[in-house]
């Protein structure tokens, strides 16, 4: 059998991308001359400007209103500031030269990506540079919204003796929800996602590089936006920014609002790229049952991303407009309604929470047949789940006013429709337990998080069936029970995966090996302590403490105590991986073999490192993705040319060398 | 117990050794929880609601932790059993390796079967608790026998309560930053910072807010409504015997919805009524310059914005006539 036989002619180039790749460092026809290239610094100084001109423009227009000359503060001007900052922010990076340059008629300057480090803190269309770019922002949310995580967990360590000022705990509590719910959103799908469904679909490139690097940089600046909420004297309303006091709210309020709209835009722009991506630039053959899961994941997250978030942004900016026009949507003395909020708000939100979940799916899923050397089990079955889980999602939000005081007309379907979502979510689970069935397991360090996602978020699934049960929910909702089962679901389930996703893919992206006994010891640590953190506040929650209170009943010291002794070491398990990451890439780099899981996956089946092109001929998809258990397999992918070395180890995966054998 | 050996490959009948550990640990789980963690389980059992609440917070435990041993066992089994001793990779191929359709269908219809089974119970708790202390809104519809007649009857004034006449007992919170208070309508509709509650008496709490979104969240009663501005938000309860409660806002409202709490007492109605009665007696006069018994009230022009919307039609610090009630 000659599997090249097969293979259509791919016309050499045809697909390539339009930008011109760099050969070198040197200066290059119609390329920028170096003191007008753009960077992140010229980003900031024109972040800077911005911010500077919008804060004069708004108080040149909206002085004088009354409201704002009897309130000692200008909130349109701190709103402009805002957007003009933004905007600042992105003509800064060059994100707008492409589309200004095309506004006027005019054919834009190529922006050359420059085989340089610096491509990292440049406007880059490389969606590898991106993915990597991404993790670097996403670790940035993730580490600020950790320590605002230890403050919180120093507050509630004694009810009466108090660190801080209730003021300060409140705006603590909700920059650490807003910051953490913005990061989990682009956690996987930004550095990952952006990274490797290109490598894993036999695409050269994403549908719409501009908008993927737009994402990222409008992904930073919302960083910039919900970090002002400190300067302007922070928000009173936790990540879920109820109505009459978001009115009430000072100007930190606008940084809310408006930095979940900066969000929505780099979560819809993200969203929109990796959709068409998936549809439409997978490689010759990549047939819908033959794509990875973790892609499947990836293409029901960015449904979601590209469909809910539009309803965050339009909620976030009546708010906004709310808050500096006095528009009333909000406010039902003057005709608007805070259910509004809470309606717009969590129809948007718990299509989020899925955002938050499918990706974690996705990644053990393509880990699990790595480790046990089998295929994954029901294939099918587990796209389809994640598909339903994508579309039921859009049903449920109004588990979330269970008790808010809506019709309750509506409350047994809406108990149903959230408890139906779990049987899509169950098959995660039957993909795992049939996967591992009569395996043979390697428990390497992306392994085990792969098992701690099992455990943490069957923990986190279970207790979201009591939270569904509306005469449970009486007791559960607004307490430490609910926000004990969602970091059960979006750090034990998502954050775990992502860390299982970064020690097993960073020799690919790197081609550096992330140390094992650093990352064994970040393992143990981060499971024991996020067990240990975490599921002594179902109890708290269950003995009726509420959510974001400093103070609680003595007789409930004993556990937050216990619980913030072991947040510290959880927090001090993300400083083991921190330094696992500086020890691994830059004191004490190990170069990192090939395929060093020896994985079938078609992203390390290319060049390490990756060509910019990413893979030098198209390849042509030939089977499905997990043959792992069977000799003689046909291979996965066939690359059509001898130019790649077979991978070593595997049994099937002798991709080019049988076909060309024979 | 049958031979854990397939007679045919020498090989353990891992499924069957499986279940078998995962029944022993079911039984025995699922009895040490019922018995020894469920009758201490959260609300308690001070009223009709709180009951019926932690008895479905029990039968869920019961229906969850069988489950949670399900994949337990399997995760823990296959790190047993199923480890690679070796390094490197290898193959392990075999029909073990195919996926299924029996079990698949299986799993499927179980967890379908499971999760339709909760929805219909959890439907089922729902209404015939009526509405299982969940804050209904202004309009309820699984209210108890003579709920919806003593609500009506609560707005015109004079109507009255007493433990003999089987009524309804109507009681107001209105929430604010940050406190609670209380209105007994058929009492003259007096105003306390005091919750007190007659035993075996059907509750019909009307909980509203004067400014932002709050939550009253009566923890050993199983009653949890959002006070909203603006609007009534209406849940039942049978109490029980006499206990105290603890009061919490579980919605949050600013800067100190952490010490926005509250103690209620549960009390017999007979020392209810003689409370009652002396203490709409003791605040006749403040009553008196109290805005009439309303389902919500709006404090003055400003409302929940707090300042931010200013209506030139009313001055801020309008006078008590003006302290409008507003259906």
């Amino acid at each position: 059998m000659t599997i090249t036989a097969d293979r259509p002619e791919v016309e050499e180039g045809s697909t390539l991308v339009p930008i011109p790749p760099a050969e070198g460092g040197g200066p290059q026809e119609g390329v920028r001359p170096r003191w007008l290239s753009q960077h992140v610094g010229t980003a900031l100084i024109c972040a800077a400007i911005g911010y500077a001109i919008g804060h004069w423009f708004g108080n040149y227009i909206s002085s004088d209103y009354i409201y704002i000359a009897n309130s000692g503060s200008n909130s349109v001007a701190d709103f402009l500031a805002l957007a003009f900052g933004v905007v600042g922010w992105l003509a800064g990076i060059g994100s707008l030269n492409y589309p200004a340059a095309k506004l006027i008629g005019r054919e834009a300057k190529p922006q050359v990506t420059v085989d340089h480090w610096s491509k990292f803190v440049r406007f880059s269309m490389d969606h590898k540079v991106v993915g990597l770019q991404y993790i670097v922002g996403v670790l940035l949310f993730l580490f600020t919204g950790g320590l605002l995580a230890m403050a919180i967990r120093t507050e509630l360590l004694n009810p009466t003796t108090h660190v801080f000022g209730p003021g300060t705990y409140i705006e603590i509590v909700s920059e650490h929800g807003t910051i953490m719910m913005m990061m989990a959103s682009s956690l996987v799908v930004g550095p990952l996602g952006n990274y490797f469904v290109p490598l894993m679909i036999g695409a050269r490139r994403t549908a719409f590089p501009r908008i993927e690097a737009f994402s990222f940089w409008v992904f930073m600046a919302g960083y910039g936006v919900i970090v002002s909420a400190l300067p302007y004297g922070g928000f009173p309303t936790g990540w879920t920014g109820y109505a009459p006091l978001q009115t009430q709210a000072g100007v930190g309020m606008i940084s809310y609002l408006f930095g979940f709209a900066v969000i929505g835009v780099g979560m819809m722009a993200a969203g929109f790229n990796i959709l068409v991506t998936i549809i439409h630039y997978r490689a010759p053959g990549m047939t819908w049952s033959r794509i990875p899961i973790f892609v499947w994941s990836i293409l029901s997250t960015a449904a979601l991303l590209t469909l809910a978030t539009p309803v965050l942004f339009a909620a976030g900016m009546y708010g906004v407009l709310d808050k500096t026009v006095q528009t009333a949507f909000y406010v039902s003395e003057h005709g608007g309604s805070s259910y509004l909020w809470q309606n717009l708000f969590w129809f948007f939100g718990h299509p989020e929470v899925y955002i938050m979940a499918l990706p974690g799916f996705g990644i053990v899923g393509e880990l699990m047949p790595v480790f046990t050397r089998k295929p994954l089990f029901a294939y099918k079955v587990s796209a389809a789940g994640m598909i339903g889980v994508a579309l039921l999602s859009f049903f449920v939000w109004q588990h979330h006013l269970f008790q808010s005081g809506i019709d309750p007309d509506m409350r047994p379907l809406f108990m149903l429709t959230t408890e139906l979502i779990s049987i899509p979510t169950g098959f995660l689970f039957l993909v795992a337990m049939g996967t591992l069935y009569k395996a043979k397991i390697r428990f390497e360090v992306p392994m085990l998080f792969v098992m701690a996602v099992f455990f943490n978020f069957l923990i986190g699934g279970l207790t979201g069936v009591f939270l569904s049960d509306v005469p449970v929910d009486v007791t559960v909702h607004g307490g430490f029970f609910v926000l004990s089962h969602f970091h059960y679901t979006i750090m034990g389930g998502l954050v775990f995966a992502f860390m299982a996703g970064v020690y097993y893919w960073m020799p690919k992206m790197t081609g550096k090996m992330m140390n094992k006994k650093l990352g064994l010891a970040h393992f143990w640590t981060m499971f024991v302590f996020f067990n240990l953190t975490f599921f002594p506040m179902f109890i708290i929650g269950l003995l009726g403490q509420p959510r974001r209170v400093f103070t609680y009943a003595k007789n409930l010291q004993g556990l937050n105590d216990f619980s913030s002794v072991s947040a510290f070491l959880l927090g001090l398990s993300f400083l083991i991986f921190l330094f696992n990451v500086f020890y691994s890439m830059w004191i004490n780099p190990v170069k990192a073999p090939s395929n060093p899981w020896d994985s079938l996956g078609l992203e390390w089946q290319t060049a390490s490192p990756i060509p910019p092109h990413n893979f030098d001929r198209i390849p042509v998809i030939i089977s499905d993705p997990y043959h792992y258990s069977e000799e003689g397999a046909p291979p996965f992918a066939d690359f059509g040319d001898d130019l790649l070395e077979p991978v070593s180890g595997s049994a099937p995966a002798s991709t080019t060398a049988s076909a060309n054998e024979e | 117990m049958m031979t854990s050996e397939d007679p045919m490959t020498n090989e353990p009948r891992h499924l069957r050794r499986m279940t078998n550990i995962w029944v022993i640990a079911s039984v025995v789980v699922d009895v040490l929880f019922w018995f020894l963690v469920g009758p201490h389980m959260a609300p308690g059992r001070l009223t009709s609601t709180a009951g019926a609440d932690q008895t479905d917070i029990n039968i869920l435990m019961v229906i969850a932790l069988p489950v949670l041993l399900a994949v337990w066992v399997f995760l823990g089994y296959s790190i047993r059993v199923w480890s690679s001793k070796k390094n490197g990779p290898e193959s392990v191929g075999g029909p073990a390796a195919a996926g299924h359709k029996g079990v698949i269908t299986a799993w499927i219809v179980t967890t379908t079967v499971i999760v339709l089974g909760l929805a219909i119970f959890g439907t089922i708790a729902l209404i015939a608790d009526h509405g299982s202390g969940g804050g209904e809104g202004p309009n309820p519809i699984w209210a108890p026998a003579g709920a919806t007649a003593a609500e009506t009857a609560a707005l015109t004034k004079g109507d009255s309560w007493s433990p003999s006449s089987g009524k309804v007992l109507v009681v107001q919170v209105i929430a604010q930053q940050w406190k609670f208070t209380y209105r007994y309508p058929q009492f003259g509709g007096f105003e306390t910072t005091q919750l007190m509650l007659p035993a075996d008496t059907s509750i019909a709490f009307n909980v509203t807010s004067l400014d932002v979104i709050h939550s009253f969240w009566a923890y050993q009663l199983g009653v949890k409504a959002d006070a909203n501005p603006q609007q009534n938000n209406v849940a039942f309860t049978d109490t029980k015997g006499p206990g105290d409660f603890t009061v919490r806002c579980s919605e949050l409202c600013g800067l100190w919805h952490g010490a926005m709490y509250d103690f209620g007492k549960v009390v017999s109605a007979s020392d209810f009524e003689s409370w009652a009665t002396s203490t709409e007696s003791a605040n006749a006069t403040n009553t008196s310059y109290l805005a009439p018994f309303a389902w919500t009230y709006v404090p003055d022009a400003n409302g929940a914005a707090g300042g931010y919307y200013i209506d030139a039609n009313v001055t801020p610090y309008s006078k008590s006539e003006l302290y409008g009630a507003k259906q």
